[in-house]
């Protein structure tokens, strides 16, 4: 009889990854997986703390992947969704995925696989929406600068649409939120993590960090956003329905209302 | 920069541009080359809506809003008393290149009302787009839109430099362009279409024996038509959109609800509602058409020549073909699916991968995503409780609609409200 356990890993994907391989390969009865900063020792069961390594990490991935290619980009999205609990769902997921004959077919009656696909598809919409909603301001060192604040850690998803368009110019985009960044050097990108002690909103008040030319910018695009809706079709409701309010502090667009 | 004077015609020329409704910035396959600037090669992006909803992806304005023509539906018509401006091709440049840093929008739109003549203002539009990718190495999207009686060199042009190119045919029938447009001729729209199509056949072929082939216009054309200006059928409009779709590859049409604009004894009167239920539908059932394998003969006909306002279009349909359903959601084939009102495309493909694993019933049916509201009246699944009065037409209709909360439902309701 294998004793249950509950996997302490360190938040990272590869930590994840590295216990959901050391449960298949000791066999253990799983009751739950927690990061390290929110552990809660179940009543009845034992904990044990895994260290993360890249190599294993790489075998279940890999492992997965060639299962099914659509399963393995839905499994890390919905890990990014940081929702409570997501690793055990995944860990089910993953056993079930595991099992199954033929895992390109996903059943969508099966409550685990559907959990997941809504999850990812949550994620999956705010990296779009992020993708939308980077308002770059450019910074007196000749860098574009970009707050967000998402609902889910979805910066690793966006970093490679931002470096396939904007390859000639150097940009940082910062998640408020998780107080870390991307940045690109015209090289390549970085993750880099900050305190910055002023968070720049699109504010109406200026900051010397940014070029003067930067507020004839943000007037004019602020003037185009007025000048396009047309007056006899206006629809607040289904504004707001696509451009929720809790962004708006972030889109210059928007700096009058937010 | 001259802030004050680029920003007076930002205002002007943005606001003659925006009854212009495609915004679409996608199915181009322009990538990021040797380090420059944008990528259009994914899907597209909607950066932000304006206040009526509508989705802002592009940098739409007029080149210039002075026109020769006099078109009674449109702002810019040369009777009309506006205030008039031009950009520089500069100018254009800048602003897109400096909204596009910044991440506000995929690229540009670009019309323009005809000052000289037709081919001396597509040159105008071609130079913007030429210096865009050639000098500031701009691979964004470019949308132009092909001034009518454009010359074939001119469109060809075009093409090599725009990610899709458009003509708006306007008026759906050509007795009401006559009386609308009367300076316009209805070939002068249909023959830069034309060559445009020719273009991007001849190019594709070509592209097959040699693989350096530039690239001809890669997200292919559109056009836009207006809606509710004149008297025609929604019939009229629909069978005039195939006609396009098939004779001229169109890759979408627009239907743009009449927005008043001019008091003219030709139009409807300024003041009048925008007709957005009815162009609403007329997207519907475009849909229907492209994605869903309806013709449009079953949909509209002459003893139909109007979609209803009041149910979307395939709903209106199955309750004109109720010996169609009901439809057994676990052996039906996907086409028969797809006709199911309630189902929609995504729907249609989770239940064909679920199927087979189990039976499915209502359940799992409203997991999935499945409007049940609507769908069970034409359907049967694994499970025995399914509608099994036999129901007519009529009485769906209005079980349907009682349990609904459109958000148009105000519009067409009978019943005044008692307390507004």
């Amino acid at each position: 009889m294998n004793l249950s356990k509950t996997l302490i890993y360190d938040g990272s994907f590869n930590g994840f990854l590295t216990a959901v391989f050391i449960a298949f390969e000791e066999k253990l009865e799983v009751v739950d997986i927690q990061r390290n900063s929110q552990e809660q020792g179940g009543l009845f069961s034992e904990t044990e703390t895994i260290f993360t390594n890249v190599e294993k990490a790489k075998r279940v991935w890999n492992g997965i992947r060639n299962k099914s290619n659509n399963s393995i980009s839905q499994i890390y999205f919905a890990f990014l969704s940081e929702a409570d609990g997501v690793e055990l769902i995944l860990y089910t997921y993953i056993r079930k995925l595991m099992s199954s004959k033929n895992g390109k077919q996903m059943d969508y009656s099966d409550g685990t696989v559907l959990r997941i696909s809504k999850l990812a598809r949550s994620v999956g919409r705010e990296k779009h929406r992020m993708e939308a909603f980077v308002r770059f301001q450019l910074t007196k060192d000749d860098i574009y600068f970009a707050n967000i604040e998402p609902d889910f850690d979805v910066l690793p998803l966006i970093s490679k649409h931002f470096r396939s368009r904007y390859a000639d110019q150097q940009w940082l985009i910062y998640d408020v939120k998780r107080k870390y960044g991307i940045y690109y050097n015209l090289e390549r990108v970085e993750m880099v993590s900050l305190n910055l002690n002023e968070i720049h909103f699109n504010k109406i008040h200026k900051s010397d960090a940014f070029l003067n030319e930067e507020y004839d910018y943000q007037t004019l695009w602020n003037d185009y956003f007025k000048s396009t809706h047309i007056k006899s079709r206006i629809n607040r409701k289904l504004h707001t329905q696509h451009v929720p309010k809790r962004y708006w502090k972030y889109l210059s667009e928007k700096k009058e209302t937010a | 920069m001259n802030f004050q004077r680029i920003q007076e015609k930002l205002n002007i020329l943005a606001d003659a541009a925006k009854y212009d409704v495609s915004c679409s910035s996608s199915g181009s396959k322009r990538s990021n080359t040797n380090n420059g600037l944008g990528d259009s090669s994914g899907m597209g992006i909607c950066h932000s809506y304006t206040e009526d909803g509508r989705c802002i992806s592009l940098l739409k304005i007029l080149l210039t809003n002075h026109c020769i023509f006099d078109c009674a539906y449109c702002v810019t018509r040369k009777s009309n008393d506006v205030k008039r401006a031009a950009f520089k091709i500069q100018e254009v440049v800048d602003l897109t290149i400096n909204f596009y840093r910044r991440n506000y929008i995929e690229g540009l739109f670009l019309s323009s009302g005809i000052f000289k003549n037709a081919d001396y203002t597509m040159e105008r539009l071609i130079a913007v787009a030429k210096k865009l990718r050639e000098e500031e190495r701009f691979n964004g999207y470019i949308h132009l839109k092909s001034i009518p009686g454009a010359s074939d060199e001119l469109m060809y042009e075009a093409g090599l430099y725009a990610d899709r190119l458009s003509v708006n045919i306007e008026i759906p029938t050509i007795s009401g362009l006559k009386l609308l447009a009367p300076d316009k001729k209805h070939e002068d729209f249909t023959k830069p279409m034309l060559k445009v199509k020719n273009e991007l056949i001849r190019f594709k072929n070509e592209r097959k024996i040699i693989k350096s082939t530039p690239k001809y216009a890669p997200a292919g054309q559109s056009t836009q038509m207006i809606v509710g200006a004149t008297g025609e059928t929604d019939k009229d409009i629909m069978y005039s959109a195939t006609y396009y779709y098939k004779k001229y590859n169109m890759k979408r049409v627009y239907y743009s609800g009449y927005v008043p604009v001019a008091e003219d004894s030709r139009l409807p009167s300024i003041g009048s509602q925008v007709p957005m239920l009815r162009e609403n539908r007329l997207y519907q059932t475009d849909w229907l058409l492209r994605f869903y394998g309806f013709t449009v003969n079953e949909i509209l006909n002459n003893d139909h020549p109007n979609l209803d306002v009041d149910i979307d279009p395939k709903l209106s349909w199955a309750l004109r073909n109720l010996h169609h359903f009901p439809v057994d959601i676990n052996t039906a084939d996907k086409q028969m699916l797809a006709r199911v009102p309630g189902l929609g495309i995504k729907s249609v493909h989770k239940i064909i991968n679920a199927r087979r694993f189990r039976k499915l019933n209502w359940d799992h049916l409203k997991n999935i995503g499945v409007a049940l509201n609507r769908a069970k009246y034409f359907m049967i699944c694994d499970s025995r409780n399914w509608e099994r009065r036999d129901l007519d037409a009529d009485r769906i209709k209005g079980m349907i609609l009682k349990q609904s909360v459109g958000k148009f439902r105000n519009q067409y309701s009978q019943q005044l409200a008692l307390f507004n």
